[in-house]
């Protein structure tokens, strides 16, 4: 392993990542509710009364956040590498996965394991440990 | 208010992920590419949430009800099954093949170009799917 240093980010990393952690910790003192991003999208596929608007709000709040980005700062260029058939089939497991597993990154990986959740360390442990192995096997072993 | 705030917190959450470089897949990908050259960047990111998250839900578990009045609701399951791990394994390789996880997908719809908008129309047929399956399974018992 060597480290890549020129792409490391760190102070925008942690400032990221702490107002990640304040948006789960105003979500959950305010309405008690856990931001994990596939389980707040997955409800909206079993509508329940009075439980369907604040999912959409907060999805809003998402997808509309570049808009709230750009009026202070340059959006930060992305690469994606994957072409369409890869992103499909990415965007498919990604999808089925995080809800047999119950959460993604947000749920497991930030909140879960926030709570000192048992089943969450397991699923973080699982699925980064998944996405290790599955680069690998994309970088090193097959091109 | 309810809704304002599940805007807001959503909002700064999107904020977060750009901030923190977890909208760029090629990144993300640094990050699970332990064999190459390593970004550990994104290392960074969980522990940053995760500080500010211990202390919320410290405070959380403490008290019955959230400051707007409504239930706290937090997850009750204990049981580390088959599905959880199987889940989590399908997930990850998802999430290594496009560098792309649920959240910084969605924040990328209007600014990325077609292939986030692909990536999470591919992943709401995946809910989807686990819904029908789902829904068919409980049918059955």
């Amino acid at each position: 392993m060597t480290i890549d240093w020129i792409n490391f980010t760190p102070w925008p990393s942690l400032t990221g990542g702490l107002l990640i952690g304040l948006a789960t910790a105003v979500l959950l003192l305010f309405n008690g509710k856990i931001a994990g991003i596939s389980g707040i999208v997955g409800g909206l596929f079993r509508p329940v009364s009075g439980d369907v608007k604040w999912r959409i709000a907060f999805v809003l709040g998402l997808v509309l956040a570049p808009l709230a980005f750009s009026l202070f700062a340059a959006l930060p260029k992305a690469r994606i590498d994957a072409d369409s058939s890869v992103l499909i089939a990415a965007g498919l497991l990604v999808g089925l996965g995080t809800r047999y597993g119950s959460g993604c990154t947000s749920g497991h990986g930030v909140c879960g394991l926030s709570r000192l959740s048992p089943r969450s360390f397991a699923a973080t442990a699982v699925f980064m440990a998944a996405g290790f192995l599955t680069v690998f096997i994309v970088r090193h072993l097959i091109s | 208010m309810q809704l304002l705030i599940a805007f807001i917190s959503g909002l700064m959450f999107g904020v977060g992920l750009i901030i923190s470089g977890m909208t760029n897949p090629a990144k993300v990908i640094g990050f699970l590419d332990l064999a190459g050259a390593w970004d550990m960047s994104l290392a960074l990111v969980m522990i940053g949430a995760i500080l500010v998250g211990l202390i919320a839900f410290h405070i959380a578990a403490k008290r019955p009800k959230a400051l707007l009045g409504d239930l706290m609701r937090l997850p009750t399951a204990r049981q580390v099954d088959l599905r959880l791990i199987g889940g989590a394994l399908v997930f990850g390789v998802g999430w290594g093949l496009a560098g792309y996880c649920p959240g910084p997908a969605l924040v990328s719809i209007i600014s990325g170009g077609s292939k986030p908008v692909i990536f999470v129309a591919s992943m709401l047929a995946g809910m989807g799917i686990f819904e029908i399956q789902d829904r068919l399974a409980h049918k059955k018992r």
